[in-house]
């Protein structure tokens, strides 16, 4: 039997016990190194073993439970997807792009962690497993050639009692099944399970291991008289191309994903929470403070932070507030979705990205305001980085995801029912005089988003330490420019009076345009320009973005040049 | 076998601390997968040529050695080269600066390619995670915008306008500064750093690093200071910029693979890296493959 590195059998690389929490285990098969990690939710990792940026091994990072963090940069990858989600020596918008580090498959089974080189074939069970409380020995590291272990193996069954070969490098005789990890063509790791919990367990592993080191020895000395066979040469895939340029703005692309209400609950008196499962596996990689579209089934598109902590990807948790005076589109989730339901959401997109390098970070939440913040506040709980959350809810609203903001180490203060002159004291308070490195991040409604920035401006905060989201576009917009537009994949060219937007005029031409909000808050009709330049007035594009001048929301941007070229 | 490209062959390479380089005795190394022999004669001249039989520490008479390699002296340290060498080594005109303290501060054995260690002298995004509380620290991890030039004329690397936020900046540094940072690349496997001197403001101290390529996979760091600096000994001097180096050893170690790859797209760049970029692509214009992975044709 030859060794290929494309070999779609599933093999044991550890034991369950390798594994303890915020540990980074190094793992090998067919010549690749493998970074083999447990989640603080259990899920176990087998990624590529090397951080995609310079290539230094993920088992020597760091294991924050959610996410690992690798040592050269900094980087720090997802549990689950393997999503890059934070760059710091770009922490402001990094990482712009979808950057993945390669995975591949896993099973913890019957003491055992295993994985196969690719995804080709599902994992089944080794004849005989199921039905057994098994016991894993003690593993044995061989300089030999796989199958000579094999054989060698298969030579330590009693004369009356042959040996059973079973598929994957595998042997049983008794109540004793060996496993050969094929390392690279001439290492391999002896891998012994037994049917049942030995009576002694101390005595039965040093019995096995006794008996594997002899085993080992006589193999080893038989191995360095043959040539040593030519190790195993894995690829390394390429980046994307996308990737290996430098793009200095990501346009979000417009995949939708579907998702299904895995369970909906009243979270606190007129605040809904929505649990969106993915249908196959995990989610795409989220930052804290990013938000989904989701697509309502009216037509309509609504934004929602996603609340969840660092590296949990079977679902996203939202929460709507149930307001009477709605236009229909929380009225719609809130009255009619049904666990159950299937939903159309988009890829998370952040605009509200948190820095994880601060000294003291400020979370001030108003309200449903808290979902963004909640999201924050457990990234930086899971990484014991300081932060203290302030949360203000008017007189009998109740606190939203409170046993959620409960089971944080952070500082948490609930204000409650607190009279208008008395919020601003409180959040004078909160802020102190800003020092180095201080960051304040908030999200509520708008006189308390204006409370805060004033506030801490007087305070001496500067603009680059206030961050917040906007979910409404304040400015006024002026439309008193009038330009021509070409529709180049249209093939029409319309044009723009004064008083009309973009969008208006593309809708009385007869075409579908995508829109939500309306107002350059939410990034549904973000489209891309081909030429001319672009007179923005949104704020959902951050500056860089802006400058770049390759797309734009139709809603209320506008031309500074005759022309505008677009991709529609 | 290893075939060395015809840059990498009629470069100068680095290869010992002249003063550390024994006179009338034999000190062995190995360069561009060469085996070498070196000593220094009477006068004090090094002497280098290819080992055959020779061992550590033999005593010798260097006149005897007629098949010798070219030989330069130059910042400290002996050169050669297997090949046609320049007239010249790449300059560093501060080095005869009388005022100067001028050391090497070790050669230091690394288990990884000799352009791999050029990429990490470069590049500052790991200051705050590998020389925690010395070049830099959370919260600062910023890499600000700087500017990169592949100079043709001088035939080397040069990125300016690099500001970095450090803790201990030097020795002599007692409180966190914003450092000025200048980096030249004049040689595929040497880098020159200047950086803002907390000492004299209108100067700057100058640290190279001169890779001797033993291997494709592994390479030994010659470390030379050039610092204005009244305060501290040579001792402590050399001191810190070990434990700077000792920092980077297991980070680098740990690269993977350990040959520098210059296809764009066998890493993920960011904005930061535009020095690294810029040293990448000058190697494959130069058509360096010893230590690197080049492009598929």
């Amino acid at each position: 039997m030859t060794l290929s590195l494309s070999d779609p059998t599933w093999y044991p690389i550890a034991s369950s016990e390798d594994l303890p929490f915020r540990h980074v285990y190094q793992g090998q098969l067919l010549g690749r190194e493998l970074a083999v990690w447990r989640a603080d939710d259990g899920n176990v990792n087998v990624w590529e073993n090397r951080c995609l940026h310079r290539g230094v091994r993920l088992s020597i990072g760091i294991n924050e439970g959610g996410e690992l963090k690798c040592q050269y940069h900094g980087w720090r990858y997802a549990n689950r997807s393997a999503g890059c989600t934070y760059i710091p020596a770009h922490p402001a918008d990094a990482p712009a792009r979808r950057i993945q580090n390669r995975t591949y498959p896993v099973r913890e089974a019957y003491g055992l962690i295993w994985s196969a080189a690719n995804d080709q074939q599902a994992f089944r069970p080794f004849a005989g497993a199921e039905g057994h409380d098994w016991f894993a020995l003690r593993p044995v590291p061989v300089n030999a050639a796989p199958e000579d272990v094999l054989a060698a193996l298969g030579g330590l069954a009693p004369d009356d009692q042959p040996a059973d070969l079973l598929p994957g490098l595998a042997v049983r005789f008794g109540g004793i099944y060996y496993f050969v990890q094929p390392v690279d063509a001439g290492r391999a790791v002896i891998r012994g399970l037994l049917r049942e919990q030995p009576v002694d367990a101390v005595a039965t592993l040093r019995h096995y291991n006794e008996l594997l080191s002899k085993l080992r020895d006589r193999l080893e000395r038989s191995a360095a008289r043959k040539p040593a066979p030519e190790p195993l040469q894995p690829a390394y895939d390429k980046v994307s191309a996308d990737l290996a340029t430098m793009p200095d703005i990501a346009i979000p692309k417009g995949n939708t994903i579907t998702v299904m209400v895995k369970r909906k609950w009243v979270s606190a008196d007129g605040v809904i929470g929505f649990e969106l499962a993915g249908r196959d596996g995990h989610l795409p990689t989220f930052q804290p403070g990013a938000h989904i579209d989701l697509h309502l089934p009216n037509g309509m598109t609504r934004q929602y932070s996603i609340t969840n902590g660092p590296g949990e990807l079977m679902s996203y948790i939202i929460g709507v507030k149930q307001e009477s005076a709605s236009k229909g589109g929380s009225k719609v989730l809130v009255e009619t979705v049904r666990e159950g339901d299937l939903l159309s959401i988009s890829e998370p997109r952040n605009n509200f990205p948190l820095r994880r390098d601060a000294i003291r970070t400020v979370l001030i939440a108003g309200g449903i305001g808290i979902t963004p913040l909640l999201s924050m506040a457990r990234f930086l709980d899971k990484s014991a980085l300081p932060y203290e959350l302030h949360y203000f809810t008017r007189a009998g609203e109740t606190v939203a995801f409170r046993s959620e903001l409960e089971a944080l180490h952070g500082k948490v203060i609930f204000h409650t029912g607190l009279p208008r002159a008395e919020i601003g004291t409180a959040i004078a308070t909160a802020l102190g005089q800003w020092s180095m490195a201080q960051h304040v991040y908030v999200c509520g409604p708008g006189p308390m988003l204006e409370t805060v920035r004033d506030t801490a401006a007087a305070q001496g905060w500067p603009d680059e330490s206030i961050h917040f989201e906007y979910f409404k576009n304040d400015k006024i917009i002026d439309n008193s420019s009038a330009f021509d537009v070409e529709l180049a994949r249209s093939a029409m060219t319309l044009h723009v009076p004064s008083g009309k937007s973009i969008m208006e005029v593309m809708r009385e031409a007869g075409l579908t345009v995508p829109s939500s909000c309306e107002q350059g808050a939410c990034g549904t009709c973000l489209t891309t320009v081909i030429e001319g330049e672009v007179d923005h007035q949104d704020v959902y594009l951050n500056d860089s973005e802006k400058r770049a001048n390759s797309c734009m929301m139709t809603c209320v941007s506008r031309a500074k040049s005759a022309r505008l070229v677009l991709d529609i | 076998m290893t075939t060395i490209d015809p840059t990498t062959r009629d470069l100068w390479q680095v290869i010992a601390a002249t003063d550390e380089v024994p006179v009338g005795m034999v000190e062995t190394t190995v360069l561009l997968d060469v085996r070498l022999a070196l000593t220094r004669d009477t006068s004090g001249n090094p002497v280098v040529w290819r080992r055959t039989n020779e061992e550590q520490d033999d005593e010798i008479d260097p006149e005897t050695v007629l098949d010798r390699l070219p030989v330069i002296t130059g910042y400290g340290y002996v050169w050669t080269s297997l090949g046609n060498p320049p007239r010249e080594l790449f300059p560093i005109p501060e080095y005869a600066e009388a005022d100067r303290k001028n050391m090497s501060c070790g050669s230091i054995g690394l288990a990884v390619s000799a352009p791999r260690a050029v990429e990490n002298f470069l590049d500052m995004g790991h200051f705050p995670y590998v020389h925690t509380d010395i070049l830099g620290a959370e919260p600062h991890t910023e890499v600000k915008e700087y500017d990169v030039e592949v100079s043709e004329e001088r035939d080397e690397v040069l990125a300016t306008r690099c500001k970095f936020i450090q803790p201990r900046a030097a020795k002599s540094a007692t409180e966190a500064m914003e450092v000025e940072y200048v980096y030249r690349v004049p040689h595929p496997f040497c880098s020159v750093l200047y950086k803002s001197c907390p000492e004299d403001e209108s100067r700057r101290d100058v640290i190279a690093i001169f890779l001797q390529p033993m291997t494709e996979e592994r390479c030994r760091a010659h470390l030379l200071q050039s610092m204005i600096d009244s305060e501290s000994t040579i001792t402590d001097l050399r001191r810190f910029q070990q434990t700077i180096f000792g920092q980077d050893k297991p980070i680098l170690e740990n690269q993977y693979p350990k040959r520098l790859p210059l296809d764009p797209r066998a890493e993920t760049p960011i904005r930061a890296d535009k020095s690294a970029i810029a040293y990448r692509r000058w190697l494959s214009q130069k058509g360096i493959t010893y230590g690197v992975i080049p492009m598929a044709s």
